[in-house]
């Protein structure tokens, strides 16, 4: 897939509906994720900042959500500036987010009362443009709301991070509407890398690209934040076919 | 009593000698005010006290302090509690709290933060929530029913209330048994009054404490307004003449107070807080317009006024190009503020404790960076119950991880784990934590799910707890 990316033509071609659809000719700005395996396969080598992305956890993260908020505290730590963090159940810990990158002092939480409020607050902290990321736990995402979304984090260049969450495994299911988002990831989480001793290695996820406008989808496994925010490449699966190891793990 | 707390507050060495004040009534030296649990009252003679309670110290009632000192406190509940707030005198404050008690959480919650605040300040206060003036002043001082309110409770002249008593009258409910029109003749139309404002059949306006000084703009309409559109330019017209005068007095808002007066004598009213010094009008009419959807125009708008009820000092501010600056937040704060709440938008600070629900607490989302973080030696969970979950485990004792564990109805076999980290419970904190103990474990279980559980007491002696186990978080 990789050779089709970087041919010429398609590349005119995207900067023509690019223009269609109105975007600025400028080239969008981008936040590898320091992984090469991923960034190969992103759209111009990794997350498009200035976008609305979803992020959902996989099998009981879809209600604790534990493993998406590491991974979206991973993307926001990565981005310069403070992170507006809106959420409807104040459960997150934040000497857990440190761990992931995330420094106390960067966040702002937001404790809104139900889903829209949630919404509101995080267009609002999405339209203001002084921030660097703003992340939001939300259950029901309708296309028009992602759209609303979407478009004032294009207009102010802040990425917007869903953190799709639910009250219910059986709601779940949601996740697969449609929505305006430039990415949706599911983040589960899978055994970590074994140690040598008795305990807890690293903790390794099964990274899965859903949907990417003008892109390939992929599922990955890799390696949780470390203290700054970047993900890792497991040893044992560098070598090998990450697709085959991806599916090994979760079959 | 207020004259006593007052004297109270106001000395600089605090003495346990019981206080009292006096005052003259024709050649008698009474007692104006006395300090609870002394077993005296007012309008007892000063001789009658000094015999019944020793080492009395006696000071002169002074009405004109007392009222001014009122209406200082009264300005303070004006500035943290509602819009309309007035005196009472001689010794009572009411306000006017519609609109502004969901912003403490509710009635009963603006009644307790009030009376404790207070109470925290050497005010001894009494505080009743009422649809009308006249039955929270009532229900303040007297408590129990309505009905059952003596005349003193009804705002007399003390002529009035001695007649009221001669006549036999002991209650409000004899009062409204009794006819009106002999009642109006003898005592005048004052009693009436007093009684139908009581029971809100008739409108008591209250006339809020303006101090001098205040910033306030106003506008009077020749036609009442209603219309969302039009509320809206005369928020933006009062808004830029408040501004200005703000701006000559080198001064922002922190809070903001719009009363609009309908044609039905009703106030609506409307508060909006700031996290730092504002007077731009544009940011101060959109924060003030997003509020428009709460005022309920009625029949209309006569009289719309704005006041800046807390300014603070803004000064112009040297900005440079060289360092870029960092981006200013307190737009959006404050917008989010009025939107959820003051305190559901903040910063989590860490706070030097083991115990983990203790190791965090919120600051206020502007508060300067505390540029530290918690120690990371150990993986913290990145959700945190409120409430940790109670579990079902099999497990070694005293410090082997569980094999299994059972949580909400689903067993879990147990591959990989860490621990036991102890956290001994803060003695100094509580009694009931002094020998406490947690055994904290990170586990892993076959499908790689990693919660944070920890068993309540050390393993081998039940003295330091119930030897449970818990589910606290969920790590990534």
């Amino acid at each position: 897939m990789s050779a089709p990316l970087s041919d010429p033509a398609l590349a005119a071609l995207r900067h023509r509906i690019a223009a269609i659809e109105g975007d600025p000719a400028a080239p969008q700005a981008v936040l590898p994720f320091g992984v090469a395996e991923v960034d190969r396969r992103l759209p111009k080598g990794g997350l498009a900042v200035g976008c609305l992305h979803e992020v959902a956890g996989g099998g009981n993260g879809a209600v604790d959500g534990a493993a998406a908020a590491c991974f979206a505290a991973g993307i926001a730590a990565r981005l310069q500036g403070q992170v507006l963090w809106c959420v409807t159940q104040a459960d997150l810990f934040a000497p857990g987010l440190e761990q992931a990158g995330l420094p106390p002092d960067r966040v702002i939480h937001v404790e809104a009362g139900d889903d829209t409020a949630v919404l509101a607050c995080m267009e609002e902290g999405l339209r203001h443009g002084g921030l660097a990321a703003v992340v939001a736990d939300v259950a029901r995402l309708s296309m028009t709301a992602s759209r609303r979304l979407h478009l004032a984090a294009k207009g102010s260049g802040t990425t917007g991070i869903a953190l799709r969450r639910w009250r219910r495994q059986a709601e779940a299911s949601d996740f697969g509407q449609p929505t305006a988002a430039m990415t949706r990831w599911r983040v589960s989480v899978l055994p970590s890398a074994p140690l040598p001793v008795q305990g807890v290695g690293r903790a390794r996820w099964l990274v899965e690209l859903l949907r990417a406008r003008a892109g390939e989808s992929f599922d990955i496994e890799l390696e949780a934040c470390d203290g700054t925010g970047h993900l890792g490449l497991p040893a044992d699966v560098a070598g090998g076919s990450a697709a085959t190891a991806g599916r090994r793990a979760f079959g | 009593m207020w004259p006593v707390d007052r004297l109270r507050r106001q000395e600089d060495a605090p003495s346990d000698r019981p206080l009292v004040l006096a005052g003259r009534i024709g050649n008698r030296r009474v007692l104006t005010a006395v300090e609870a649990g002394l077993g005296l009252q007012v309008g007892m003679p000063v001789s009658k006290a000094q015999a019944l309670v020793q080492g009395l110290r006696i000071e002169a009632a002074n009405p004109q302090a007392d009222l001014a000192s009122l209406e200082r406190l009264a300005f303070w509940v004006l500035q943290r509690i509602a819009p309309i707030v007035a005196v009472d005198p001689p010794d009572g404050i009411v306000i006017d709290s519609t609109g502004a008690d969901h912003l403490h959480g509710g009635e009963d919650a603006l009644l307790e933060a009030l009376t404790g605040r207070l109470a925290l300040s050497g005010v001894t206060a009494r505080a009743a929530v009422a649809d009308t003036w006249g039955a929270a002043h009532a229900l303040a001082r007297f408590g129990g029913d309505l009905a059952a309110m003596p005349p003193e409770a009804l705002r007399l002249p003390p002529s009035v209330v001695a007649g009221l008593r001669d006549m036999g009258f002991a209650t409000t409910g004899d009062l409204m048994a009794a006819p009106r029109a002999p009642l109006t003749r003898r005592f005048g139309p004052e009693l009436i009054r007093r009684i139908d404002q009581m029971f809100g059949h008739a409108s008591e306006p209250i006339d809020a404490l303006r101090p001098a000084g205040l910033i306030e703009t106003r506008r009077a309409f020749a036609e009442p307004i209603g219309a969302a559109e039009t509320i809206a330019r005369y928020i933006g017209k009062l808004v830029t003449a408040l501004c200005e005068e703000l701006e000559t007095r080198g001064l922002g808002a922190r809070r903001l107070d719009l009363i609009c007066h309908r044609v039905d004598r009703a106030l609506q009213t409307v508060r909006i807080g700031f996290a730092v010094p504002q007077r731009d009008p544009a940011r101060l009419t959109r924060l003030l317009c997003d509020k428009i959807p709460t005022i309920a125009p009625g029949f209309g708008i006569e009289i719309m006024t704005l006041t800046a009820t807390i300014t603070e000092p803004l000064a112009a501010r040297q900005i440079s190009t060289l360092a870029p600056e960092a981006p200013d937040l307190s737009g959006l704060i404050d917008t989010l503020a009025n939107r959820v709440g003051p305190r559901a938008i903040y910063r989590i600070a860490p706070v030097a404790s083991d115990v983990p629900e203790r190791s965090v607490r919120r600051i206020p989302p502007l508060a300067d960076p505390t540029n530290n973080g918690w120690p990371d030696h150990w993986p913290r969970p990145t959700r945190l119950f409120a409430r940790p979950e109670p579990i079902e485990t099999m497990a070694l004792l005293p410090d082997q991880p569980p094999v299994w564990i059972a949580w909400k109805g689903i067993r879990r076999r147990i591959k990989r784990a860490d621990g036991p980290e102890r956290i001994f419970g803060e003695w100094w904190t509580r009694e009931a934590e002094r020998i406490a103990v947690r055994d904290y474990f990170r586990i892993e279980d076959e499908a790689g799910e990693r919660l944070w559980i920890f068993r309540a007491g050390d393993g081998e002696d039940a003295a330091t707890g119930s030897h449970n186990w818990f589910v606290h978080g969920v790590f990534g």
